[in-house]
């Protein structure tokens, strides 16, 4: 088990880093949520964020994909600062579903999942064969090709998420960050998103940071975890080596023992609570 | 590389590729029939305006004119007196609505209009102190009437749409926020140009009364210029600059994420959009309401989700048209255009205010 955040003994030499935090320090107005933290995102894996609410990890999410400046410290992409990268050049290497987006009324889900070729559009070119192909296949793979020409407003919460999810994938990225990509679903709609984020990267060898709240999804779909308290990661690694019974305790203040999922072997985390018969 | 026209059939629902050598485009069937139809409505609408006044000349008469016929006395009538008068109304309208349909989409909410949060209430005071001020050094006058309304315009335009972005920036722009701080300069700048009504000579006064109303009255060549050439300049700049409304009309981050740079884009189409309305104002007066209200419907037209600029240009330029046809010949006496366009328009505000208060309780 790996409680100190600075060892990585999993982290190789032979390994691409992709995206680097090296000391940023975060925050909005005069609040800081995140004072100095590292992270090593390796290319073609999996790994998910955890942590309890207000721990920083959707704001350490937003730093990655240069939608928050750090006041510290700097975000690498491909070993270059992320903010000296055109912002433009950055969308078609790393795309992200920001949390609870909002599309307008009456936009369509073609029309949303086409949005998300932009970064490979111009004025003059806004609806390629590329574009065309890349939408088609996005839309496949969330399953939402019958709802292309409904309005977005007008799905369910899972349509709309996976709708959203799609325009992310039809950006074409090879690095993918996504902020709470499960929630509005319910568990079947979880799974099948965690499966299409499992396919993606074995299939595709896409890099997926995503940030989760189901803990046991978590440890079943990432191969690595990232877990964050007060700003701060408190452990990082295999699932087996992080989700243990004291970082729980730890963590997230929460009793609970963690017993190997009888399916994948991953660890599952059973609350213990007080309401046992 | 062959130059082929490749129609081939939708794969994606809605979005049927028309494709020529490099340059592509969503081909919308709708969009296409709905803005040839408001060319129609416009061009019938200015002939009937154009045949309008003593000598009442018929409509086709005004477009074979138009179109290089007719004798040289009726020529003069068409050309040389009337269609600066309607020519003014088509551009103001439709650079209002252009400057409409921009500011709607990048703020996400349709109050958001140039003349509801004070752009054109801040090209209007600049205005009307030129012309109060402009005429107290006598022969200034007809300079500033001709360059200074424009530019003065065009600058207190520019200068009311900074002060507002800058009183509704905290972090970013939010839209409800934008159109709060914009409502309330936008009273401000109609006091001030009271004040400024009421320290004029009565001469001075009562010409800037009627320019604030909006009226078309007189227009002739001068001012079809000025219009004329902030369209061909703005409008192009518009539609290169329009390409990232579509991502930008989602969130702020959203529209980071696929790689827009939120802030200068916002900022260039603001600009764009207060020039547009701006020359506009100093043309035609202060139009009320139809920078709010022709984007909507041609909106509701298309069936977008955005104001779309083009047929927001078309349907502006329609739509005051018909409102100084209105003003001339169904109310006995002749009414300044900009008073017909705020009956139209009042309703449509307040339905639109009543509207998104309902939203933001539930």
């Amino acid at each position: 088990m790996t409680l100190d955040p600075t060892v990585r003994p999993d982290v190789t030499t032979q390994d691409t880093v992709r995206l680097r935090a090296e000391g940023v320090r975060l925050g909005y107005g005069d609040r800081l949520v995140v004072d100095g933290l590292d992270l090593d995102v390796v290319e073609g894996t999996v790994t998910a964020v955890i942590g309890p609410n207000g721990c920083g990890k959707s704001t350490l999410l937003r730093a990655l994909g240069r939608l928050l400046r750090p006041r510290g410290g700097q975000v690498l992409l491909d070993g270059r600062r992320i903010d000296s990268v055109p912002t433009k050049e950055v969308a078609k290497v790393l795309g992200l579903l920001p949390q609870s987006p909002s599309a307008p009324e009456g936009l369509t889900v073609a029309d949303l999942v086409a949005r998300g070729r932009h970064p490979h559009q111009a004025w003059y070119r806004q609806w390629s064969a590329d574009d065309e192909a890349a939408v088609l296949q996005a839309m496949e793979w969330t399953g939402i090709a019958d709802l292309a020409d409904r309005p977005v407003d007008e799905l369910s919460g899972g349509q709309r998420q996976r709708a959203w999810i799609s325009m992310a994938l039809a950006q074409g990225t090879d690095l993918l960050l996504l902020d709470e990509p499960t929630t509005f679903l319910d568990l079947a709609h979880q799974v099948e998103v965690l499966e299409l984020v499992a396919r993606l990267n074995v299939e595709f060898g896409r890099t997926v940071v995503m940030v989760l709240h189901d803990l046991n999804l978590a440890a079943r779909y990432a191969e690595r975890l990232v877990t964050m308290k007060d700003g701060r990661i408190v452990a990082q690694g295999a699932p087996a080596e992080v989700m243990t019974e004291e970082m729980l305790a730890d963590v997230f203040g929460l009793a609970a023992r963690v017993i190997p999922d009888p399916v994948a072997g991953t660890p599952l985390v059973v609350p213990i609570g007080s309401r046992v018969t | 590389m062959a130059l082929a026209v490749s129609l081939p059939p939708a794969r994606v629902p809605g979005r049927r590729a028309l494709r020529i050598g490099p340059v592509s485009l969503v081909w919308r069937p709708r969009v296409a029939l709905v803005g040839l139809a408001g060319v129609a409505v416009l061009v019938l609408g200015l002939a009937l305006n154009v045949g309008i006044g003593e000598v009442r000349i018929s409509v086709p008469d005004v477009l074979i004119t138009l179109l290089g016929g007719g004798d040289p006395g009726q020529r003069f009538i068409v050309v040389g007196l009337r269609l600066p008068r309607s020519l003014t109304g088509a551009l103001v309208g439709a650079a209002l609505a252009g400057a409409g349909a921009i500011t709607q989409a990048i703020v996400r909410n349709p109050l958001a209009s140039p003349d509801v949060i004070g752009f054109t209430a801040g090209a209007s005071a600049a205005a009307v102190f030129v012309i109060v001020l402009g005429a107290g050094f006598g022969s200034v006058g007809f300079t500033a009437s001709v360059v200074g309304l424009p530019l003065a315009a065009l600058i207190g335009g520019l200068l009311s749409a900074f002060a507002i972005y800058a009183l509704a920036w905290r972090k970013g722009v939010q839209g409800f926020r934008l159109v709060l701080v914009g409502i309330g300069i936008n009273a401000m700048l109609i006091a001030v140009v009271e004040w400024l009504l009421v320290i004029a000579q009565v001469t001075d006064a009562a010409r800037a009364y009627t320019w604030i109303n909006g009226s078309l009255n007189g227009r002739g060549w001068e001012h079809v210029v000025p219009v004329a050439v902030a369209l061909a300049v703005l409008v192009p700049a518009a539609l290169v600059l329009a390409h990232v409304l579509g991502a930008l009309q989602l969130s702020d981050d959203s529209a980071r994420g696929l790689g827009i740079p939120v802030d200068k884009a916002r900022t260039l189409l603001l600009l764009t959009a207060v020039g547009l309305c701006s020359v506009a104002t100093a043309s035609a007066g202060p139009l009320a309401f139809v920078a709010l209200v022709a984007p909507q419907i041609a909106q509701r037209a298309v069936g977008a989700a955005r104001p779309p600029i083009t047929i927001s240009l078309i349907f502006g330029a329609a739509l005051t048209v018909i409102a100084d046809l209105l003003a001339r010949t169904a109310f006995g006496a002749e009414l300044p255009v900009g008073i017909v366009t705020a009956v139209i328009g009042a309703p449509y505000l307040l339905y639109l205010i009543a509207r998104q208060g309902r939203r933001t309780r539930a």
